[in-house]
């Protein structure tokens, strides 16, 4: 295989205004198919800022190495300058000054323009387009349409494949409704009825293209039914089923497959564990742990693509096909610089008729925040400080639970907070802010537990996501040790004093998977908050340390 | 907090939680152990030499819904009158109980495969034994996981 080739030249175009789309779609093309890739777009119609995190542990071998790298390091092992357009697209390096110079990324319109001057380029008969999910779900007019919007933004994009994780939180009859009509494929070879243990969805679909056949198989976030609410999919069971993948590799390969694509919302590091033990699949194109990986990485004869999140990328791998085998593999992780892009004109049409509905409740502004207010970290992030506050003080509790997602966008010093900000990290279909007691032992419980889930050394049990954020709570993790004895030194920080494992605490949460949770939905509680806080100053959280790493 | 519902009652209080309520009772439950599992075991079969393979123990790694985990057991044999399985034990080592159900074949029920659904309250081990009709014992255990979930990215 030839080698990759990153992010090109880009690093070196200092200033903003000289970034112009010809350079971000530079590619010193190869072969005759060209696959282009887009994940985790949670429903971002319109460009956004969005951080990249600055804390993401790698454990046991994935210590050190991609995508388990942040800032510096980063920076370092892609050779890539300091303040350049590649450190703000790929770090959260001086984010905020970096994000003033070359404004937001994404935009599905900006992408469509990428889109079509590659299928320009390369005629649309040998290009193909595939998206690795989470794409129906986290803005409001993907809730207010049931992922209308996004589904009929992508059919205008022209994706050929997808698999899905968010999109099942719309429920299973709906999921259904959309992908037995869509002109797209909808593939998951892991997801079987409960009852019968019979496909839920094709696993599998073949493509002719630039004269070779290339078949995608799609696999659906093994852990959906854990990670998310089980009661809005009830006959469907997910698992990784690795010996079924297996046979379906290989099946492709018999029925003479020259290419065997693996569309997955695993994770990256679920995903690199299974390149070395699933054998003839040539590139696992990763999602759902949103990594931006400006280089493919490479077990034994497999590439493994990270295109990143909320639209920030897209991935172009060209691919060099000989006697049936794949001889070649280059690629580019394109960033979507919004402001270097021409944005396509009918996609910006299609989006702002998507938009106008809501124009008037979306653009409504609440508060203005003084501070970055960002998601990403493995345990805090500004804008889950931010609702842990409202939720403690609108749910009058002493301690508050956020779940650590990893989408929603970021907003800069001086940004207003409009409701469309808040719903980008809220919108979901199980919202009910709820309010509770629990034990300090229960709360230690429940801590080593999601920690288990995104610690444990060996990827398979790992669920993606970042570790539940906490608020008036502190403690100690080692992220080095086993379940049950990485937290210590859990503290109440209003009183400053130690959890006790007997003691109840009067605690608010939301975005429980369980049934019938009662509360009001998540964003209400922030907006009212926000409302009559006005101003947002969130001081750097210092209540997590952590060891082990 | 006008506007805000209050919650109706202590059981919705509860099934609120990001905590599955299994796992909030699970201090309260008397559990076997590893070692209560092979007591179980050697009651059954003495001090006799148990062996490996044979067995194929499908399990999750990760219950999806601890309370109806699929298990499927399949013991490789003949089944024919002169080597067949003859009974399919199993354990688990974090039941209150460690016995949890037992199979008997013969010949005549052609493979030696089960399949059930059992509750599993907490991350803990499944235990198979098989008794081969020539009285040789084999035995494999594999380790499902369960968890409160949620967080998820």
């Amino acid at each position: 295989m030839t080698g990759a080739s990153g992010l090109g030249s880009l690093g070196r175009v200092a200033a903003q205004q000289r970034l112009t789309a010809e350079q971000i779609l530079q590619f010193d093309k190869l072969g005759s198919i060209s696959l282009l890739y887009l994940t985790d777009i949670h429903a971002q119609l319109e460009p956004i800022y969005f951080r990249e995190p600055s804390v993401n542990l790698g454990i046991g071998e994935s210590a050190g190495q991609p995508p388990h790298l942040t800032d510096k390091a980063f920076r370092d092992y892609f050779k890539i300058a300091a303040g350049s357009a590649d450190a703000y697209a790929l770090t959260a390096e001086d984010f905020t000054q970096l994000a003033k110079n070359y404004g937001r990324m994404g935009g599905l319109d900006r992408i469509a323009t990428l889109v079509k001057m590659i299928r320009a380029e390369r005629g649309a008969d040998n290009v193909l387009l595939l998206d690795g999910g989470d794409t129906w779900q986290g803005s409001w007019s993907s809730m207010q349409t049931k992922g209308q919007d996004m589904v009929d933004a992508m059919v205008k994009l022209g994706v050929d494949a997808m698999v899905g994780h968010w999109e099942f939180t719309l429920g299973a009859d709906r999921v259904k409704e959309i992908t037995d009509k869509a002109p797209f494929a909808f593939l998951a070879q892991n997801i079987r009825s409960l009852e019968w243990q019979e496909p839920v969805f094709a696993a599998r679909k073949s493509y002719e293209k630039g004269g070779a056949r290339i078949d995608v198989i799609g696999q659906a976030m093994p852990r959906t039914p854990i990670a998310n609410p089980r009661w809005m999919i009830p006959d469907w069971e997910f698992g990784l089923r690795e010996a079924e993948l297996q046979k379906e590799v290989e099946t492709a390969r018999a029925e003479g497959a020259d290419v065997v694509v693996l569309l997955s919302h695993n994770g990256f590091d679920i995903d690199k564990k299974l390149a070395g033990r699933v054998k003839g699949i040539d590139i696992i194109l990763t999602a759902h742990t949103h990594d931006a990986v400006p280089d493919l990485v490479r077990v034994g004869d497999t590439v493994l693509v990270g295109a990143g999140s909320h639209g920030k990328f897209l991935a172009r791998l060209d691919i060099e096909v000989r006697q049936k085998k794949v001889a070649g593999v280059r690629y580019k992780l394109m960033p979507v610089f919004s402001d270097a892009i021409a944005p396509d004109a009918e996609m910006k049409a299609l989006v702002e008729t998507i938009r106008a509905p809501f124009k008037a409740v979306l653009s409504r502004e609440i508060a203005r925040t003084e501070s970055l207010l960002y998601r990403r970290g493995n345990f805090n992030g500004t804008f889950d400080d931010l609702i842990c506050q409202a939720m403690m003080k609108e749910r009058d509790t002493e301690l508050a639970l956020s779940p650590g997602f990893r989408w929603g966008g970021s907003l800069l010093p001086g940004d207003p907070i409009t409701f469309e900000a808040i719903a980008n990290a809220t919108a979901i279909t199980y919202p009910a802010c709820y309010r509770t007691t629990m034990t300090g032992e229960q709360i230690k419980v429940m801590l080593e537990d999601v920690a288990d889930n995104i610690f444990h050394p060996d990827p398979y049990f790992q669920a993606g996501g970042d570790m539940v954020r906490v608020g008036g709570l502190g403690y100690s993790i080692d992220v080095s040790k086993s379940m049950g004895s990485r937290i210590t030194g859990l503290t109440h920080l209003a009183s400053n004093k130690p959890i006790e494992a007997g003691k109840s605490y009067a605690i608010s949460g939301w975005a429980s998977v369980n049934q019938n949770v009662e509360g009001p939905p998540i964003w209400e509680v922030v907006e009212k908050y926000l409302s009559q806080v006005k101003t947002v100053r969130i001081e750097p959280n210092s209540s997590v340390r952590i060891s082990g790493t | 907090m006008a506007q805000i519902k209050p919650v109706a009652s202590r059981r919705q209080i509860l099934t609120g939680l990001a905590t599955a309520p299994l796992l909030l009772v699970i201090p309260n439950l008397a559990q076997a152990t590893a070692a209560a599992v092979e007591a179980e075991i050697k009651k059954l079969y003495g001090d006799k030499a148990i062996g490996s393979g044979k067995i194929k123990l499908d399990v999750p790694q990760i219950a999806e819904n601890g309370l109806v985990v699929p298990v499927t057991v399949e013991v490789e044999s003949p089944m024919t009158d002169a080597d067949y399985v003859k009974a399919i034990h199993v354990f688990a080592d974090g039941n209150p109980l460690p016995g949890v159900v037992t199979y008997r074949f013969t010949p005549a029920s052609g493979k030696a495969a089960v399949s059930f659904r059992m509750r599993l309250a907490a991350t803990q081990n499944i235990v198979c034994v098989a008794e081969m009709s020539n009285g040789s014992l084999h035995t494999t255990k594999s380790e499902v996981k369960v968890t409160i979930g949620g967080c998820g990215g």
